[in-house]
């Protein structure tokens, strides 16, 4: 008992020992720059020569990739899920079940490699040279799709189809899981009353288990915002001043991962801690939310039984 | 919402395809073919290699209530599931002979299931609302069949739950969940959603079994009601139920293959009092089962 007692408050420790640092070590950069690090601008600098340092550029370049990734993955992820607990026969489940799970498991430096010799060139490069040709000639959507796309592909559409892809499996095999463990008497129930299979599934089954696909998306838009090697090597790295997908961007993980061994003057390693602390606060808030939303949901339901 | 219109000339065709099965009686007089709801012809049904029924030949009379009795594992629930095919949902199933709903062959191959299952209702052995409010619950089905504006909708929730006795006790909670509810006014609920899709016949598969005795003799009271407009045929293990609720009653066995057969059908009077096989006296005098 005390062993568990002590291992669990050791994981609160550990965490505020790594929030604690982060704050203590980025001390000088907040001083120097203050909350204009933060603001939203698009023309903020990065300047290691000049030691200019604003943040925003990379807060924009995870929030948009991991968004091109949920916005891409969720609903492709419930398609394979309900396809795998619902419609497959019964031979096929349990091989391409074990397969998406093994999807999850490739090392995400791998997804890079691939991502620059196979899917770059064959996908986004023409994805992105359609997108802007024609959402980018859209008023308001040219913001996000204008520009040409670089000829490798290197870009933060890149970037989100690439985390799209990583975070496939996870949603998936949750949300299988959550499909599964619906009982069948619900399926019953509505067949039964003369309901197809499609109208169980869109009508009970993904109302019923909406609060856990609900955590599945929130457990990989927790990875893709995390994701580290696989972005760095896909998203160009290079500030544009632009908020187009089509072009180059840097998210917070990939600019550490670049720069903090380069980072000589102890302004520039201050300010890269200072966004290893946005990303942390930032991922302490995601998780705090999805908890919220499904406990929110999970109480509900609790609740109306209980009336 | 459909609503079999039984014209003179339909009954005759009827009639005629319908296969010629055990006489089943009233007061002594026969029942004519037209009132009868189910035509069982030589049913057997298989989990891949295990036979679980054989031979079945039963027909349901129409607005009556058939009760189906045995011991445990005798087929009572493969065969009730038959009737709106509710077996075709297990893997590796089987089913040899016919069913026969209003003289439509329920199997056969241009048969839409759906239709089949809009036309015979179901009542689980535990209650099984959808984690939804009440009216949604019992307007389920009506949305299914197109029905979208709010005041037929609410004609209908409110009509289906004052047929399963439960308007008095819900009417003003309609927007709370349905599993808010006690286990028998969860299953009244159910009978409702049931209800609200207008189908001919109701099938349930132990309804009271999860219930205690107050809750229980709701849902046989209910049953009393609901047979002068639908065809009720209930599976039970408990055969003072049987006895009390049902006009007819079919008493099954397991034969040497383990294969669940009739053994006796007739007029639930008959049965209980003078039944013709030996083996349905041993089971309801209680000598074994």
């Amino acid at each position: 008992m005390t062993l568990i007692a002590g291992a669990s408050l050791l994981v609160v420790a550990l965490m505020l020992a790594i929030g604690g640092l982060l704050i203590q070590d980025s001390t000088g950069a907040r001083q120097v720059f203050g909350w204009s690090f933060l603001l939203p601008n698009l023309g903020s600098t990065w300047n290691p020569v000049t030691g200019q340092f604003q943040g925003w550029s990379f807060i924009y370049g995870t929030l948009v990739t991991s968004l091109v990734a949920i916005l891409i993955a969720l609903p492709m992820s419930l398609g394979i899920a309900i396809f795998l607990a619902e419609l497959s026969p019964g031979w096929l489940r349990a091989p391409l079940g074990t397969l998406i799970e093994l999807l999850a498991a490739i090392p995400s430096v791998v997804y890079g490699l691939w991502g620059i010799f196979v899917f770059l060139p064959a996908v986004v490069v023409r994805a992105g040279a359609f997108l802007s040709e024609t959402l980018g000639k859209i008023p308001l959507l040219q913001v996000v799709f204008m520009g040409q796309i670089p000829s490798s592909g290197a870009s933060r559409l890149a970037a989100g189809l690439i985390l799209a892809i990583m975070i496939i499996p996870t949603i998936t095999a949750v949300s299988r899981d959550v499909f599964r463990a619906i009982p069948m008497a619900q399926r019953e129930a509505s067949l039964a009353l003369g309901a197809t299979q499609w109208e169980t599934i869109t009508r009970v089954l993904i109302p019923y288990g909406l609060s856990g696909i609900l955590g599945a998306a929130i457990l990989g838009l927790g990875r893709a915002v995390g994701e580290t090697m696989a972005v760095t090597m896909v998203i160009g790295n290079s500030l544009q001043g632009s908020y187009s997908l089509l072009l180059p961007g840097y998210t917070m993980s990939s600019v550490i991962a670049n720069e903090f061994a380069e980072a000589v003057s102890t302004l520039h390693s201050e300010a890269l801690i200072e966004v290893a602390l946005i990303l942390f606060g930032f991922t302490l808030i995601l998780n705090g939310i999805a908890r919220l939303l499904v406990w929110k949901i999970g109480s509900r339901t609790v609740e109306e039984a209980r009336a | 919402m459909q609503t079999i219109s039984s014209t003179a000339g339909e009954v005759t065709s009827r009639e005629l395809r319908q296969p010629q099965s055990p006489l089943v009686t009233i007061k002594g007089e026969p029942l004519p073919l037209t009132s009868s709801k189910f035509v069982l012809s030589d049913l057997a049904f298989y989990y891949g290699k295990v036979q679980a029924l054989a031979g079945i030949s039963i027909t349901i009379p129409a607005n009556h209530i058939t009760a189906i009795i045995g011991p445990s594992g005798c087929g009572k629930s493969t065969l009730l599931r038959t009737l709106n095919r509710m077996n075709d949902l297990i893997p590796k199933t089987r089913i040899e002979g016919q069913v026969f709903l209003d003289g439509d062959d329920i199997y056969s191959p241009n048969v839409d299931v759906v239709d089949v299952r809009r036309r015979v209702g179901m009542v689980f052995q535990r209650p099984n609302p959808f984690p939804m409010s009440i009216y949604d619950n019992v307007s389920y089905g009506p949305r299914l069949y197109g029905v979208t504006k709010r005041a037929d909708l609410d004609q209908i929730v409110e009509f289906s739950l004052q047929q399963a006795a439960l308007w008095d006790e819900v009417k003003d909670k309609l927007t709370q969940s349905g599993m808010a509810l006690s286990g028998g006014q969860q299953q009244r609920l159910c009978i409702a959603r049931a209800l609200a899709v207008e189908p001919d016949a109701i099938l349930m598969d132990e309804p009271a079994s999860a219930l205690d005795p107050i809750a229980t003799l709701k849902i046989e009271e209910l049953m009393q009601t609901l047979k002068s407009s639908y065809t009720i045929v209930i599976v039970t293990h408990n055969m003072q139920q049987a006895a009390r609720v049902s006009e007819f009653t079919a008493f099954m066995m397991i034969d040497q293959n383990r294969a669940g057969t009739l053994v006796e059908f007739g007029e639930t009077a008959q049965i209980f009092t003078r039944p013709k096989n030996r083996q349905t006296e041993d089971y309801v005098t209680g000598r074994f089962g």
